[in-house]
């Protein structure tokens, strides 16, 4: 099995055309990251203001841990049956798996950027405020830069979760990676569903060490404690 | 997995066994053929494929058997056929409603015969030592190429050969399972020389593929004759002349062990009443009514007698 999983990787023209690993791949990350833009661009507002007010926090808490109990595979198919007869073109099949990706990926970043503004040490804000600060200064130059490790681990966790899950995208007869699940497993080829979940799992991995790398070089020394004790 | 599924009925198996020669007067539980009668006699496993008419049928099916005091388990919407006959071949199901040139095709890699009856004879001697079909019904839920009505009456389509001069503008799309198998993507090459431009797997003539032909993702679906789809959106079905989907008569295939003259009995009388038009009738009931199969199929059997 080992074997035959190496030689369905090995072959060239598996690699190639409309229905190859790097076309597949490409449209795995299109999916993944339009995804997870949509869900930072709605996810990372709501939670530094939630964070920095402290308003609404009882209900996006348990909203987000709510959302986190949603079956992938249901609200694709829920999505599906209600937004496909109102759309028309390729946008029918797409926003409903867009629609999941981004259901998956907005509890993470929130938990993660409303969680690292509260945490900001009440000190570190005391002072900005005695420095003459408005509210939002304090957030730009204060909480946001204290906060950016948990954000960015939040968007890490996210990221590695639609990328795993963007495999639902082939049930709609879109394409991804998981197209070598579905067709492997509808034609008994399981050489190419076994290579189908391996390659998900090494993009998965790659991506999360890149990720790792970013947030390395952007979180400030401070924070991580790389430059020994350096007081704020 | 599998041997767990064996050993379980195998335990089952071995407790019927006990029970039958407890209740016996003077049976001897050693007797030879004591075991074969138990198996056969043992439950029987209905699988089904992954869409709605096949479960149906196989719901009437099970409620057939039930009705006739025989112990059913239910397995339904496994997947293709790629799936569920390795499923009956190693004794997880029992039992499958078939079609017979699809069938034909799958074991008999050769397999030439197009009309009813001969795909039916041809079947019968290709189906594996294991395994055989009983009586074949009327009803016939053939594949088809179908296109929208807008298609047809632009490029003037009545058959699938009047998709030659175009197909390779058009998108086709069906199940995932159709682009390497031989009545899929290779069977329209080799019968009518068709290059598609691309082809995007759906689902078996499910709401994916209507839903892609509604809204053209795809140009040219494969949607069976019996879906209700067709009529309801108007649909074209595309004609066969030269007969690439070859006759499509539904037919229990089940394990030979398991058949005894009252399951053959019971299975023989449903393919007796059936044909494409209650078929049809009673899949729109399920698909586009909302009903629950085993409902429908207890309605089609109290109607009959069956059940």
């Amino acid at each position: 099995m080992i074997n035959r999983i190496i030689a369905w990787l090995a072959d060239v023209a598996h690699w190639q055309g409309d229905d190859g690993i790097l076309r597949r791949l490409v449209e795995h990350m299109e999916y993944a990251t339009t995804a997870l833009v949509i869900a930072a661009l709605i996810a990372i507002p709501l939670g530094l203001y939630i964070g920095h007010t402290g308003k609404g926090r009882f209900l996006v808490v348990n909203a987000v841990g709510a959302a986190r109990a949603i079956p992938s595979l249901g609200l694709l198919y829920l999505a599906f049956f209600w937004l496909a007869p109102r759309l028309s073109g390729e946008v029918a099949f797409l926003a409903p798996a867009g629609l999941v990706l981004v259901v998956l990926a907005i509890p993470p970043i929130l938990s993660g950027a409303y969680a690292g503004v509260e945490g900001v040490e009440p000190a570190a804000r005391d002072a900005a405020v005695g420095m003459g600060m408005r509210g939002t200064e304090v957030m730009r130059h204060v909480e946001l830069p204290c906060a950016l490790p948990l954000i960015l681990s939040g968007i890490r966790s996210a990221m590695l979760q639609v990328i795993a899950t963007a495999t639902i995208a082939a049930v709609l007869g879109l394409g991804g990676l998981g197209r070598f699940l579905i067709d492997g497993l509808a034609s008994q080829d399981f050489p190419q569903t076994a290579s189908g979940a391996i390659l998900v799992a090494v993009l998965a991995l790659a991506v999360d060490m890149a990720f790792a790398l970013v947030q390395r070089s952007v979180v400030s020394p401070g924070l991580t404690g790389r430059y020994g004790k350096v007081s704020l | 997995m599998m041997n767990r599924t064996r050993i379980a009925l195998a335990l089952v198996a071995s407790a019927a066994m006990l029970a039958v020669a407890s209740c016996g007067s003077g049976s001897d539980p050693l007797a030879s053929g004591g075991s074969t009668k138990a198996a056969s006699a043992g439950t029987i496993v209905v699988g089904s494929a992954n869409f709605p008419e096949n479960a149906l049928l196989a719901e009437i099916y099970a409620g057939a058997l039930s009705a006739k005091g025989i112990t059913v388990e239910k397995k339904l919407n496994i997947g293709s056929r790629e799936t569920y006959i390795p499923a009956l071949k190693d004794g997880s199901i029992d039992l499958i409603p078939e079609y017979t040139g699809a069938l034909d095709q799958y074991f008999n890699k050769d397999a030439k015969a197009t009309g009813a009856d001969d795909v039916y004879a041809e079947l019968k001697a290709a189906v594996p030592a294991t395994l055989t079909i009983l009586d074949k019904s009327a009803a016939e839920d053939k594949n088809a190429l179908v296109v929208t009505k807008e298609t047809a009456d632009k490029y003037n389509l009545k058959t699938i050969a009047d998709l030659q001069p175009i197909a390779k503008d058009l998108t086709l799309g069906g199940p995932p399972e159709m682009k390497t198998r031989l009545t899929g993507v290779p069977g329209l090459k080799r019968v009518y020389n068709l290059d598609f431009k691309t082809f995007r797997p759906l689902d078996a003539s499910g709401p994916l593929s209507v839903q892609a032909l509604k809204n053209g993702q795809v140009d040219v679906a494969n949607i069976f004759t019996t879906d209700p789809s067709i009529a309801e959106n108007g649909f074209v079905v595309l004609g066969d002349p030269k007969g690439l989907f070859v006759a499509q008569n539904v037919v229990p295939l089940i394990t030979k062990s398991k058949v005894n003259d009252t399951i053959a009995a019971a299975l023989n009388a449903i393919s007796a009443k059936l044909d494409t038009a209650t078929l049809g009738a009673l899949v729109k009931e399920v698909v586009v009514d909302k009903l629950d199969p085993a409902v429908v199929a207890k309605e089609f059997l109290t109607k009959n007698g069956l059940g």
